[in-house]
This record gives structure tokens, C-alpha cells and sequence, in this order.
């Protein structure tokens, strides 16, 4: 019998369950306070409680879930996205327990984790990089001279940083001196570490990023590209794959690239490179995410691939069920995240959903952990839902997103999905004209 | 004297001001956190602050009183 223990909560959590039933896995649910009436507790074969709700007591309290999942004769360990999902010390911590995390090796997690090192992997793979500085920045005197060499406007970022969060776009010297410590001081609050690195801003590029899968035998595959260019705050909140602006050419590229940083790290298990991508195609290395991305399901939208089947096959040493090149991709996949936000101001709107109703339509897939009477807590991201439509071109498949957002129902609180049928409306958006740039200029629009 | 609100629910991260402090119009008086964003709250004139309503840590709703403040010229 295989266990799997989810150390995650709200929407992924509940993907997960759905992939563990289908294998005939059983599951273990762990909840903070806020969460013990979560879905994913409902949906999952047994469930335990975590103490408060602080994330550091619960969702990434790495030593007490290894506990747990000991004393439960737990098989696996999946951490979904966020949380441990990138936390080498919690996946070494795993492997001494006997148990198996659902990702790569720890010295994957390592390598990429920080973001200063992964670039300095890639100038030795010759992959380019946005042009900026590769090692931790000390003083302001010091961040002055590297974007002035640089030239504004820059990024200021932190090293250990993710998700648009420790990141700030300077554009001259009396903002970089206003800026510079409060970046340092959120770096080493929200990631406790306080590095900071300076690179050269790209105003208009897009954010397109490679999904691979790679097994432990060296099998590494090339699952094609998602365009996350629809961003707030550095926050997704479009997806779509493939994207509509890569040529075929800058495809080819992208896999290479890709590809070769696979092999390089001999990575194990699914994982993503984000790109960034000029208006002449030029790309440039970002990140990897180490882990499942929530936008996962657009790839799974176009490939037909149950991405988190293939993270528990790698896990359990199976090799990958499709060979390299043998993979298509059929149709067009659009993802929307629903956000418990304000849809004018992008401020969080928490509290208690009243009623919602997401109607079943073929085409349409709904990832959400939301049910009437669900409490949306202001102690986790803003994510409720992720819409994604799945159609054989991408004018069908804009056109029926558009149509079945106009039918979603959520009550109670406000949520983002006025904004979102606005954006898919845009003649930007419809024409796949779009950069990371694109709501900010929306909203001056407006 | 008038009493500036909290623009949506959540935790005080951050109090930036005293009882007897001057804020100038535009500056930034409390900074709340909630679901992993800070959003800094900023008087809307040049204004001192009378009251404080709010402690560091404190959970407010949308719309409750984070400081109370007499407008300046």
C-alpha cells in the first residue's frame, strides 16, 4: 500500500488527492487551524491537525510533518508548490527518514534555490543571462556602482526570493537609495536571507517558461512552453500554452536551452525554466522552479500528461512513459487564476464565501478547494480557483473562457474575475500582443 | 478630527506612527499584511495623529478605524 502525505493546503492539495485516487494511493492531509475545514481534509483518507496557523508552525513546520508521516508509514512526501516544496534541508531530512520526497534531489533544490549561484551555473553553460551583478551585494554605495555600470532602469532582487515577492524595478539613483535597505530588510524577513542582487530591467519582455520531466535513468524530456506574461505584483495571473508569440525557431532554442541545463544539474523529476524573452527573441535565463508550477495545468491541457502522475513515477525510480521528442501537443490551453482580491485595486479581499458555483463544461477544467460556506483566511495567498480551458485553437479557446467566466458564481467576498473577463477582452490579449508589462499599462489606460 | 480606515482585512504589520506625530499628505502611516502582501495605508492630507486605534499584530476588517487625525492647514 503507498501513503502519500501532502504537506500543502487549498487548491493543490486537492489536484494532488485527485492523481493519489486515481493511482489507488492513499492519502494523509495535515491543516493548520484556519484550515480544518478545508476541502483537501474532506477529500483526503485521514487528516491531521497542525498547531496555529502561523506558516512556520504549520505548513512548513518540516519537522513535524516528518514526524507525523513516520508514525503514519507515509511512502512519499509531496509538497506541492510554495512551503518545502524547494527546501533542500526538509528533502535531505526526508531521505534520512526513509521516506520519499516527490521532487529532486537536494542538491537540485540547492543549486537553484539560490539565484545568484543557478546564474552562475548558467555563464558556465554559456546560456545568457540578463546583464547584473553575481554576488551578494553589501552597501548601498556599493548597489549604486553596479547599476550605474549596469545602466537604469535595473532589478533589485532578492537572491532567495520567488513568487514577484523581494523584487523591485529602479529606475534612478534616489530610488535605488530609498529602496535598497527595505528590499534587504523584506529578503531577510520573508526569506531569511538578506543577499541582494542588482540586473539589468528588460521593459518589455515576456515571461515564457520550459516545462521538462526527467527520470532517474538520464531520460529528459521537453513538455514545451508556457507564456505567463499576464502578471500583477510579478504575479501570474494568465497562463497559456503554447505561447503565441514564440516562433518555431525560438522554440527550438528554449528546448535547447533547457535542455542542456537538465543534463548539466542531472536533474530528476519535473521541473520549470523561466525565461525571459525580448521583442527580437532573444532569451534570457531567469529561474527554475524545482517543483510542480500552479500553472501546470495548460501544459497537461495541451500534452494530454497528468504531470503530477509523472512526479510520483519518477519518485518511485519508473521511467518516464513517453521518449524524448514523442511528445505532442494538441490544441490550445489558457489558464486564469481567480484571486480573492478586489478586481479595481488588486487589494486582498478575505472572508467567507457565501455560495459559488463553477458549472461543468466540457473543455473546461477547474482546480479550486472552494465550497460554500468556506472561510478564505488572510493568512495564505489569494489564490481560489484556477480556470482552464482547453480548446483546438486559441481564438476558441479565449472566446470560451470569456463565455464560462461570465457564468462563474462567487459571493461574499470580491474577487478578481471582472478583472480578468476585462483582460481576456483587450485587443492586446486576443491578438497574444501582450508583455510582463501588460495589466500595469492597462490600469493607466483605465 | 476624522478617522482614516483600513482599506481591506487583515493584520498590522507595521505602525508607523505616534500619538502627537505629523504625517505629511501622502505619507505613509501603517503598513497592513494579509494573504502574504503588505499594503502601505497613507493620509490622504498633512495631518497629526490624535488617536491610535491599532497595535502591531492586530487583525482589522476592511473599513475599521486604524488612526484618528486632525487635518493641518
Amino acid at each position: 500500500m503507498i501513503k502519500i502525505l501532502i504537506a500543502n493546503r487549498g487548491e493543490i492539495a486537492c489536484r494532488i488527492i485527485q492523481t493519489c485516487k486515481k493511482l489507488r494511493y492513499q492519502t494523509v492531509a495535515i491543516y493548520s487551524e484556519a484550515d480544518k475545514e478545508s476541502l483537501h481534509v474532506k477529500l483526503s483518507d485521514e487528516a491531521f491537525p497542525l498547531k496555529g496557523n502561523h506558516t512556520k508552525d504549520t505548513y512548513l513546520n518540516g519537522e513535524y510533518i516528518i514526524q507525523l508521516a513516520k508514525e503514519n508509514n507515509v511512502t512519499a512526501i509531496h509538497p506541492g508548490y510554495g512551503f518545502l516544496s524547494e527546501n533542500s534541508d526538509f528533502a535531505k531530512k526526508c531521505a534520512e527518514a526513509g521516506i520519499l520526497f516527490v521532487g529532486p534531489k537536494p542538491e537540485h533544490l540547492e543549486m537553484m534555490g539560490e539565484k545568484i549561484r543557478a546564474r552562475q551555473l548558467m555563464e558556465q553553460l554559456n546560456i545568457p543571462v540578463i546583464k547584473g551583478n553575481s554576488h551578494p551585494i553589501q552597501s548601498v554605495e556599493e548597489a549604486k556602482e553596479i547599476a550605474f555600470d549596469i545602466g537604469y532602469p535595473v532589478m533589485l532582487k532578492a537572491s532567495s526570493g520567488g513568487g514577484g515577492i523581494g523584487m523591485k524595478l529602479i529606475e534612478n539613483q534616489e530610488q535605488l537609495e530609498k529602496e535598497f535597505v527595505a528590499t534587504q530588510t523584506r529578503a531577510l524577513q520573508f526569506f531569511a536571507n538578506d543577499d541582494v542582487f542588482i540586473e539589468k530591467a528588460i521593459l518589455k519582455p515576456r515571461h515564457i517558461e520550459a516545462q521538462i520531466a526527467a527520470d532517474t535513468l538520464g531520460n529528459i524530456v521537453f513538455l514545451f512552453e508556457r507564456d505567463c506574461s499576464i502578471q500583477r505584483r510579478n504575479q501570474k495571473v494568465v497562463e497559456e500554452a503554447p505561447s503565441p508569440f514564440l516562433s518555431s525557431h525560438g522554440r527550438k532554442k528554449l528546448e535547447e536551452y533547457a535542455l542542456t541545463i537538465a543534463k548539466k544539474m542531472k536533474y530528476i523529476n519535473v521541473g520549470t525554466i523561466e525565461f525571459l524573452v525580448d521583442e527580437n527573441e532573444n532569451i534570457y535565463f531567469l529561474e527554475m522552479n524545482t517543483r510542480l508550477q500552479v500553472e501546470h495545468g495548460v501544459t497537461e491541457g495541451i500534452t494530454g500528461i497528468d504531470l503530477v502522475e509523472w512526479q510520483f513515477r519518477i519518485t518511485f525510480g519508473e521511467i518516464l512513459p513517453i521518449r524524448p521528442h514523442h511528445v505532442e501537443m494538441n490544441g490550445h490551453s489558457i489558464e486564469v487564476r481567480v484571486y480573492a482580491e478586489d478586481p479595481k485595486t488588486f487589494f486582498p479581499s478575505p472572508g467567507t464565501v457565501q455560495h459559488c458555483s463553477f458549472p461543468e463544461v466540457e473543455g473546461v477544467r477547474i482546480d479550486t478547494h472552494l465550497y460554500d460556506g468556506w472561510v478564505v483566511s488572510p493568512f495564505y495567498d489569494p489564490l481560489l480557483a484556477k480556470v482552464i480551458v482547453t480548446s483546438k485553437t486559441r481564438k476558441d479557446a479565449v472566446q470560451q473562457l470569456q463565455s464560462y467566466l461570465l457564468s462563474v458564481r462567487i459571493e461574499g467576498i470580491k474577487t478578481n474575475v471582472p478583472f480578468l473577463i476585462d483582460i481576456l477582452s483587450t485587443k492586446g490579449f486576443q491578438e497574444g500582443d501582450y508583455a510582463t508589462n501588460f495589466i500595469s499599462e492597462y490600469q493607466k489606460v483605465k | 478630527m476624522e478617522n482614516l480606515t483600513a482599506m481591506m482585512a487583515g493584520s498590522v504589520w507595521k505602525l508607523l506612527v505616534a500619538v502627537g506625530d505629523e504625517i505629511s499628505s501622502d505619507g505613509e502611516y501603517v503598513i497592513l499584511e494579509s494573504m502574504k502582501m503588505e499594503i502601505p495605508h497613507a493620509a490622504p492630507y498633512k495631518c497629526k495623529v490624535v488617536n491610535v486605534f491599532v497595535q502591531e499584530g492586530d487583525f482589522v476588517n476592511e473599513g475599521d478605524s486604524l488612526i484618528q487625525v486632525e487635518k493641518l492647514g
